[in-house]
């Protein structure tokens, strides 16, 4: 620590208790209460990173979380590390570890510099410009430009922390614990209601809690003497609620608000162990009160960016809260008052100032005739044209100012400094009110935008509404806030303020120089290194619109969101284009206002709490039998079952040819079912299938093809009639909720006459189904009191059924192809019930199949899965499954679209079956299927939609989508692959068993 | 995030809700007598308006009742929440 830098006497740092730190490799130590940005410069460290295009040497700039240039890497190397951290609002804590970002190999010596004496050749939309040409050579400039841009390094591993979501309900919710803040706040929790207030910063009070000046009293206490009381009555009050560390991130409509508490970054990490590091707080507030403050404005001047320039009032904070000077030979840049503050701080503690450049011709405030008492030079009507020094500022060049402020005039005049405060009066912190809507006027007089119309119930006070003199803010809080919680009660009598400031300003955007626009570099972005002469140029180029030259320029497009500069921005573009401010629109402010950790957005939503996993009563067995899983919407469902080092070819040719060979059972447990009951219901399915239901037998199933209003087949499933008003219906396992989305829909909207009830039973339900020839002797084992024979239970039929006196119901259905059986019994003795089958079929080599092997056998008999291969564009026409659109019914959902000239059209794409020349050639689904490959460009025909080898056909065997393709069985066709084309054939879409004697055969 | 008055279940987050597009389109009753175009209408053609607008919501997370809501599209603002087969109460 350099010694003559620090004075201790801040309250808000604890000098007993010392804390070391590495930056960039190198140990330095600081004390409790300390940012990372005022402990270094403590240390003398104002170089702490590079510019992102330029790389020129930047230092710290502001005190809180609008730096653009002081942002690091903390946590180097470790599962911690995290980029673009401000340094400005890191607390500093034992063992912390940050370096610089966007330099190599150091920051003192970075080869990224040469961009520097490149800028002449690297103005605004260079890269849009210059790598647009070739088009084809994009992919190899791309990765040399991803590689030299972009700030820090995102970490390589997993973030060991634990971050939740906490949602929040408050009456009133007042966003900034300034002087107005904290006086919103106990009016609100004083009368009644129940108040939240929330803070970025570690402490309450905003900049008023270390203004300890003369020049500012409230009923004649010095102000953060007036303001620590005020804090220390509203701590005890029960119905307020204060959260520090705590940043809103976005203001939403009605009033719902996200933000982010720090819980754990100021610790030391030892003492983070099994603490939740940071909480997204979900806030639902009746009433906000928006307290942000303001930001000061920096000055637009050629070389405003050197290390050693900062804001005037971040100097003021350094001193006044961390008692760190930020330099030795002070110089302030200002166009109004509050840079007097700063002189009167630095003036208290014995620092020097060379001296105080003014762009005002007149100054008329007490503040400043009392800096002038102390011997200071004020340079009335200057302004600094240029800077010297290139890792730290050394000189400066001021010139007077013509009477319109557009030109300089008369002699340079070189001061030395090793620090330079600029301020170019503030700007009102409207960001989350323009998030929420909020429509900003601007205020002529003294160039701010300032909040209009509130789109919720809300409401802005103190600077951050544009009342800047402690008096005006005061007086405006406590009459806003009695209006806006319509209360009588103030909590306050009399407030009497006493300011030594005035309030007049002179502002002028981009501030002139001796030099051409073109030989300047004027930062208005810091981080992106966007000047002052880069807007004109865009200005030039015929951009208008804010957002266009902001993408053009990427002002304002850095992680700092243009807090600093997006106002010269905005001003400099009105100069130069003759318009008024605001005509050519306000840049948006999106959320988040500052970086939000991926960490915090996720919560505990991560790893196995990612996503939902619906896991079926049979799960266990699945997994303890070796299955391999598929995601399926958001079950876990067995895919296939690996026997001895199996692959999943071999296990699945294995599975299939048992199951036609003699016996398979499937997990069906995931099919949607949906109970439906209701004197209407036989009318209801008449209408949502294509075919008829009204003449479906008691105990009767029935396949149905369900589509949209469109006409394109939406889902299927089989159907079966319980009772006399009492069917259960299936869908498909990803379609379950959808349907009984629509089906509810339909019933609601449409059709509320119907008598019809509607629930969703599928996990109500465990289906096992029991295929192949010897399915029916299994059965018969497991359910001995059930007539299995044809007569009694033929295919298509359902019968209830007891398990060891569990009711169960029995359909005779089937998916494969094969006699086969559903058995659906109440969830929890669904495992059970599955190893009574599996008992049962021991002797049958019964063998559970999974997902896999159930496509392939649907395959072989051309059975569609509706999702696989359909895809929203097909009719049951395209499918070829005109057998099931009845011709009878006058109406169901989507018949009227099955007309339309487009639905009937011949060379729309039909499902069809593919035959591969070389049958031992296995199509890959997702393929192009062409005709003519010589033709250029080639027209695509269509896709293969499912590709399976058969090993009951011992073939390889495909169902595609072809345009016409109902009319091309036997023609040949192409499916053109990286390195070869494969020759494929038409088919019938049913490869196996087309006469259905599997199915009906007598077992 | 909206915050939403079922008329069922009371004031509610919007995640618990779906949008369902334009209310007060009737499907035809008589489908097959109509011509292609009237067809298209009815299936296709939607307003978007900036204004005052008509939407179906479902409480798909709650009662999973549907239910009609006007909203001013401009700004957001819900201006009334009504049943299904009710008549909007503000035009």
């Amino acid at each position: 620590m350099t010694n003559n830098l620090r004075f201790k006497t801040s309250k808000f740092i604890d000098e007993t208790y010392r804390v070391s730190f590495k930056f960039n490799n190198k140990t330095y130590f600081g004390f409790k209460g300390d940012t990372l940005a005022s402990a270094l410069l403590a240390n003398g460290i104002h170089l702490v990173g590079r510019s992102f295009k330029y790389h020129r040497p930047r230092g710290i700039m502001t005190s809180g979380s609008e730096e653009p240039n002081a942002i690091i890497q903390l946590h180097d190397n470790s599962s911690r590390t995290e980029p673009n951290v401000r340094a400005t609002e890191v607390e500093i804590y034992e063992g912390l570890v940050a370096s610089s970002q966007n330099c190599w190999p150091s920051v003192n010596f970075d080869i990224g510099g040469i961009n520097n004496l490149l800028s002449p050749i690297l103005p605004a939309g260079f890269y849009y410009k210059t790598f647009m040409w070739p088009a084809s050579f994009w992919e190899k400039y791309e990765y040399f430009i991803r590689k030299s841009a972009g700030l820090g390094k995102s970490p390589k591993v997993a973030d060991p922390d634990i971050y939740e979501h906490k949602y929040i309900h408050c009456d009133v919710l007042v966003i900034g614990a300034g002087i107005s803040g904290i006086m919103a706040a106990k009016m609100a929790a004083k009368n009644g209601f129940k108040t939240l207030l929330v803070d970025e910063k570690s402490y309450l009070g905003g900049s008023s809690i270390y203004d300890n000046s003369e020049f500012s009293k409230i009923n004649n206490q010095i102000t953060s003497s007036w303001l620590e009381k005020e804090i220390n009555e509203i701590s005890k009050l029960e119905n307020l609620e204060i959260k520090i560390r705590t940043s809103v991130a976005a203001f939403h409509e009605y009033n719902f608000l996200l933000a982010r508490e720090n819980l754990t970054d100021h610790l030391p990490i030892n003492q983070r162990e099994n603490k939740v590091r940071q909480r997204l707080l979900k806030i639902r507030a009746k009433k906000v009160i928006t307290a942000t403050g303001s930001i000061e404005r920096p000055l637009i001047f050629d070389n405003n960016d050197r290390p050693g320039i900062l804001l005037s009032s971040a100097i003021k904070k350094y001193i006044d809260l961390y008692g760190v000077a930020c330099g030795e030979n002070n110089i302030l840049f200002t166009n109004n008052d509050t840079a007097y503050e700063t002189a009167m701080s630095l003036i208290q503690r014995g620092i020097k100032i060379n001296a105080i450049i003014d762009n005002r011709e007149q100054i008329d405030s007490k503040i400043s005739y009392e800096v002038e008492k102390n011997n200071i030079e004020i340079y009335k009507g200057y302004t600094v044209v240029d800077t010297c020094g290139y890792r730290r500022i050394n000189k400066i060049s001021i010139m007077k100012l013509s009477k319109d402020g557009q030109t300089v005039t008369g002699d340079k005049t070189k001061l030395n400094c090793d620090c330079l405060g600029v301020s170019g009066g503030w700007t009102p912190a409207v960001h989350l009110f323009t998030q929420s809507g909020g429509k900003l006027k601007f205020r002529e007089e003294d160039q701010v935008f300032i909040p209009n119309v509130y789109p919720s119930d809300q409401i802005s006070v103190g600077s951050c509404n544009g009342d800047f003199g402690l008096e005006e803010i005061i007086s405006n809080t406590l009459s806003s806030i009695k209006k806006f919680l319509d209360i009588d009660n103030s909590e306050y009598k009399t407030v009497e303020t006493i300011s030594g400031l005035n309030q007049s300003k002179r502002n002028i955007w981009l501030l002139p120089s001796d030099k051409s626009i073109g030989k300047t570099k004027s930062f208005v972005d810091y981080q992106n290194d966007a000047t002052a002469k880069d807007i004109k140029l865009a200005l030039r180029e015929g951009f208008r619109s804010i957002e266009h030259v902001k993408r053009y320029t990427t002002t304002g497009m850095g992680t700092d969101q243009g807090k600093l500069g997006n106002m010269h921005a905005l001003g400099i573009i009105s100069e130069t284009a003759g318009t008024k401010m605001g005509e050519h629109g306000t840049t948006t402010f999106r959320p988040p206002y500052t970086p939000l950790t991926f960490g915090t957005i996720v919560g505990r939503n991560v790893g196995e709490f990612f996503d939902i996993f619906r896991r079926t009563p049979i799960h266990d067995w699945h997994v303890a039998n070796n299955a391999e899983f598929e995601n399926v919407g958001q079950w876990k469902r067995a895919w296939y079952y690996p026997k001895d080092n199996e692959n999943m070819h071999q296990a699945v040719q294995r599975e299939s040819k048992a199951a036609r060979d003699s016996a398979g059972i499937l997990d069906a447990s995931t099919l949607g079912k949906i109970d439906i009951q209701g004197t209407d219901a036989s009318e209801f399915l008449n209408r949502v299938y294509t075919n008829a239901w009204s003449k479906l037998a008691v105990g009767k199933c029935r396949y149905g093809l369900m589509l949209n209003e469109d006409g394109m087949v939406y889902d299927d499933g089989v159907t079966t009639r319980l009772g006399e008003n009492h069917y259960i219906m299936t869908t498909t396992t990803g379609g379950a909720a959808n349907v009984l989305g629509k089906l509810e829909d339909y019933l609601q909207t449409e059709w509320p006459e119907l008598d019809v009830y509607l629930s969703s039973v599928t996990d109500h339900y465990a289906t096992i189904s029991v295929c192949g020839p010897n399915s029916k002797k299994i059965v018969s084992k497991v359910i001995p009191d059930l007539d299995l024979s044809d007569e009694k239970f033929p295919h298509m039929s359902f019968k209830n059924a007891k398990i060891d006196n569990i009711k169960c119901r029995v359909m005779r259905i089937s998916f494969t192809g094969e006699h086969s059986y559903e058995i659906n019994i109440q969830a929890n003795f669904g495992k059970s019930v599955w190893e009574k089958c599996m008992e049962a079929g021991k002797d049958f080599n019964i063998t559970p199949y999974g997902t896999e092997t159930m496509h392939l056998l649907r395959a072989e008999k051309g059975f569609i899965i509706v999702g696989q291969d359909t895809d929203a564009t097909l009719t049951p026409i395209d499918l070829q499954m005109d057998w099931i659109v009845s011709k009878k019914k006058y109406d169901f959902i989507g018949k009227r679209s099955l007309y339309r000239s487009d639905t009937i059209r011949e060379d729309r794409k039909q499902l069809v079956g593919l035959l591969t020349e070389n049958p031992e050639e296995v199509l890959e689904e997702g393929a192009q299927i062409v005709a003519d490959i010589k033709k250029s460009p080639i027209e695509m025909l269509g896709h293969v939609t499912s590709s399976y080898y058969s090993p009951n056909l011992k073939k390889s065997i495909a169902l595609g989508v072809v345009k016409g393709g109902k009319n091309m069985l036997g023609q040949k066709l192409i499916i053109p692959m990286e390195n070869k084309n494969i020759n494929v054939t038409v088919a019938d879409p049913v490869f196996l068993d087309k006469e259905g004697e599997r199915l009906n055969a007598k077992l | 995030m909206f915050l939403i008055n079922c008329p069922f279940c009371g004031e509610r987050e919007q995640s618990e809700f779906k949008a369902g597009g334009e209310a007060h389109i009737v499907r035809p009753k008589q489908p097959t007598e109509l011509s292609d175009d009237e067809w298209a209408e009815y299936l296709f053609m939607r307003k978007n308006i900036k204004g005052i607008q008509f939407e179906r919501w479902n409480h798909v997370h709650g009662c999973r009742k549907w239910f009609n809501m006007v909203r001013d599209t401009s700004n957001d603002q819900i201006k009334a929440v009504y049943k299904m087969g009710e008549k909007p109460p503000v035009k």
